[in-house]
């Protein structure tokens, strides 16, 4: 294993909550705002660091383990997520079943600390989390076989490294359909727009906001920061995907890929800011959408 | 016209208000409602023990009048809720404050949870009072789940407890209790007027400061017979559309935010702020704290400030065209206001709603239109009604009548009639009664001012439009997605302490 297989989860361990950073950013100079700084993430974290967290009386261990171990989960996820080209930390074949696990397990263990406290609230939101995410998972690993079926490998560092801008023009309209459906699950699994929204102070309204309702402190810090690992994570995967550019030095790929991440970043805030939020009986049709598209994509590049 | 009928913002002898026995009196209010009559206020007096007075002031559209009614009740009396719903909140502070039972109310409880103003019979003083303690409705069944929201809020909101049923995302059923605000501002208010009375009155409701100020001063003009100066009725007219401007915009706002619509959010949250300024330009008060005086206004407009208000108006009417009119050109947008929220025309017009979520539902009640006083008398704004009585519904009137009230201002600005501001206020009359109607930005205030013979308040009864649109809310969130209960909430946009007092 080379060295350069560091990089990419340093640069994540580093740079993931700039995203929060530029998405807000980017939705307030559209509302003609000057909005936070770009590194009010930070700010926060620092914060929250510093707090004491208040428990629940009625809340267990669960409670308490679950804003850790999600964060450990959505760590490890970063050994073998693909970014820029470089090799993976621990890529091995057919570990894209463990990325979409240990997101799965991220969420299963938010979803038990959230019902723990037995907030109704909480366990609202918990259930609609579910309910979403147990409809983007098909679309992400449609989206994923057809990025294997293309370039060959089973790991998705390989497959990705071996993805070039040639098999965007000899089929690029089922690439163009997996990216389409990554992005749904991208906009999904993170709590943003249309889905969900990241700003709302309204708990009947709450999906992801719910369920860390009762955490405070460094919990809170954790959760934070995991969500912020979680959307480079699933951002590193579009990217890859949409871009595969790899000039060959390490510096020019690192630079290329964040650039990549930055741009996903300020699209993000973009489609933030021009649209409304779905209705949330609507939500469903649009994850279904999205596996529609990988099963198209699919279809397109089995002929 | 019968001696016990009067005009808005006009006060009458209490000796000529008719003394009938309830039952007398329960028939003729079910006769005038059926003929198409309101309640604008029904309320009760506490005389001795285990008796009240019951004060009902009806008021009547097609004549343009209202009329006062009273009658003696012992411990307990026929619930006129049953055949006339409107009366349902009327009858529950009743049987708080005074202690008197309707008997057959369909669903009896604590409004605010105030300590009885009598010492009525099963009332005790001295019990701790315990805000939202009391039977809830419940449904039965295993899929049943109910989610409580409030008192403690996650927004910067008023305090509120909401009880849903629902059926997973569905809610069957949303309960509203309310009473964490309740300040006494009714018992202050008596003995008035004293030097702090205006000042309680603006506080009835922070954000409708100009409305309650201008029923409150209305109510004390008429009980002194006084005429108003001219220039002092342009000047609350203006004062009265601005708060409608400021807040109606205000919500248009919020509703796009609670969507997560960016755009129209930043937009309208802005030109909110716009047209509490042009307030202040008025008066040096955002919210037009001490604009309004007994007898008249405080703050003359000159003619440079005059023309000022006139120019930031049009550019505030420019701006708010083009923020609003994202809404509706969205489609997003439109795909959740549409179908959210239905509130059926049979039901507001039962439950007596008023304001904009009335008229959201195709009912034409505008008291400025209907019950015209001070300078509406002469200059009339046209009802905004829309049909839909949904969530697009209340914010397509919201954006009519913001036009209206920017052609209105705009229109009295120009020709602001010459004279005084001030009015001298003698002390008002001795045993009599005053009501006093305006159409705040929610929808009708009410006002009514008893005096005894030492020219003092025996009796202050306020009505917010809340008191009135709470019900509408619950019954709007029937068969709705609970997550669209924050946006059905905001497209009413009631208040907690306008309706705990």
């Amino acid at each position: 294993m080379s060295w350069t297989a560091l990089i990419p989860p340093l640069l994540a361990l580093g740079f993931a909550p700039l995203l929060p950073g530029i998405i807000n950013r980017t939705k307030a100079k559209c509302a003609g705002r000057d909005g936070p700084p770009l590194r009010q993430a930070y700010f926060d974290l620092w914060k929250l660091l510093h707090k004491g967290a208040v428990y629940s009386p009625t809340a267990s261990w669960v409670f308490r383990a679950g804003p850790v171990l999600g964060l450990a989960a959505v760590i490890t996820a970063l050994a073998v997520a693909p970014w820029g080209g470089f090799p993976a930390l621990a890529g091995f074949r057919g570990d894209w079943v463990f990325l979409a696990c240990l997101l799965g397990l991220r969420r299963f263990l938010a979803v038990l600390a959230a019902l723990d406290t037995g907030s109704s609230c909480a366990g609202m939101g918990a259930s609609r989390a579910i309910h979403f995410s147990a409809l983007a998972e098909p679309a992400l690993f449609l989206a994923l076989a057809v990025v294997a079926r293309k370039t060959g490998p089973y790991s998705l560092a390989e497959m990705f490294a071996s993805l070039s801008p040639w098999h965007w023009v000899q089929s690029g309209s089922a690439l163009a359909l997996a990216a389409g459906a990554l992005f749904i699950v991208c906009l999904a699994d993170n709590s943003r727009l249309p889905v969900d929204d990241p700003d709302t102070q309204r708990e009947p309204a709450m999906i992801h906001e719910a369920m860390v309702l009762d955490h405070g402190g460094p919990d809170l810090a954790f959760l934070f920061y995991g969500a912020a690992l979680k959307l480079w994570v699933l951002g590193s995967v579009l990217v890859s995907l949409v871009f595969p550019v790899h000039p060959g030095p390490w510096w020019a790929d690192a630079l290329l890929a964040l650039g990549g991440m930055l741009a996903l970043a300020v699209v993000i805030g973009v489609v933030e800011s021009v649209m409304a939020r779905l209705r949330m009986l609507m939500v469903p049709q649009l994850l279904v959408g999205a596996t529609a598209l990988g099963v198209l994509a699919l279809l397109l590049i089995a002929r | 016209m019968a001696a016990n009928y009067l005009h808005n913002g006009a006060a009458l002898a209490q000796t000529v208000i008719p003394l009938l026995s309830w039952a007398e009196l329960r028939q003729h209010i079910l006769a005038e409602v059926e003929a198409g009559a309101r309640l604008a206020a029904f309320f009760g007096q506490p005389a001795t023990r285990e008796r009240a007075r019951l004060v009902a002031i009806l008021a009547h559209p097609g004549e343009g009048n209202l009329s006062a009614w009273t009658a003696n009740v012992d411990k307990s009396f026929n619930s006129l809720t049953p055949d006339c719903p409107e009366a349902h909140g009327f009858e529950r502070e009743i049987w708080e404050q005074c202690g008197l039972k309707p008997e057959g109310h369909p669903w009896l409880k604590p409004v605010r949870f105030q300590p009885p103003k009598s010492a009525s019979p099963g009332a005790d003083k001295t019990a701790p009072i315990q805000p939202g303690v009391t039977d809830y409705f419940q449904m039965p069944g295993p899929e049943i789940h109910e989610v409580a929201v409030g008192p403690v809020q996650a927004d910067i909101m008023e305090p509120g407890h909401f009880r849903f049923q629902c059926h997973g995302e569905m809610v069957y059923h949303l309960e509203i209790s309310l009473g964490y605000q309740h300040r006494g501002v009714e018992r202050a208010l008596l003995n008035g007027p004293h030097r702090r009375s205006l000042h309680q009155a603006e506080t009835l409701a922070g954000d409708t400061s100009i409305g309650h100020a201008t029923a409150y001063c209305q109510a004390l003009e008429s009980l002194a017979g006084v005429q108003v100066p001219a220039r002092a009725q342009a000047l609350r007219a203006i004062a009265l559309e601005l708060e409608r401007l400021a807040n109606h915009t205000g919500d248009l706002g919020a509703l796009a935010g609670d969507i997560g619509y960016l755009p129209t959010a930043a937009g309208c949250g802005r030109l909110r702020d716009d047209f509490l300024n042009l307030t202040a330009l008025l008066c040096g008060s955002r919210f037009g704290r001490n604009f309004l005086r007994p007898g008249g206004v405080g703050y003359d407009v000159d003619e440079a400030r005059a023309g000022q208000l006139h120019d930031r108006l049009q550019q505030a009417a420019k701006d708010a065209a083009s923020a609003v009119a994202l809404l509706w050109n969205t489609s997003s947008v439109r795909a959740r206001f549409e179908n959210t929220g239905h509130l059926a025309r049979e039901a507001a017009l039962d439950l007596g709603l008023v304001g904009p979520a009335a008229r959201a539902c195709g009912l034409a009640r505008d008291v400025r239109h209907e019950f015209p006083a001070g300078l509406y008398r002469f200059c009339q704004i046209p009802i905004a009604t829309f049909h839909t009585g949904n969530v697009f519904g209340r914010a397509q009137v919201r954006w009519l009548e913001i036009q209206r009230s920017l052609a209105f201002v705009q229109e009295q600005l120009k020709a602001l009639p010459a004279g005084s501001i001030q009015t001298q206020l003698p002390q008002p009359g001795a045993s009599l009664a005053a009501v006093s109607l305006v159409e705040g930005w929610r929808g009708e205030i009410c006002h009514v001012a008893l005096t005894d013979a030492s020219r003092r308040f025996a009796h202050y009864k306020v009505v917010d439009p809340s008191f009135h649109n709470w019900i509408g809310l619950a019954l709007a969130l029937r068969n709705q997605q609970i997550s669209d209960f924050p946006l059905c909430c905001r497209s009413f946009n009631l208040s907690c302490c306008g309706h705990d007092l």
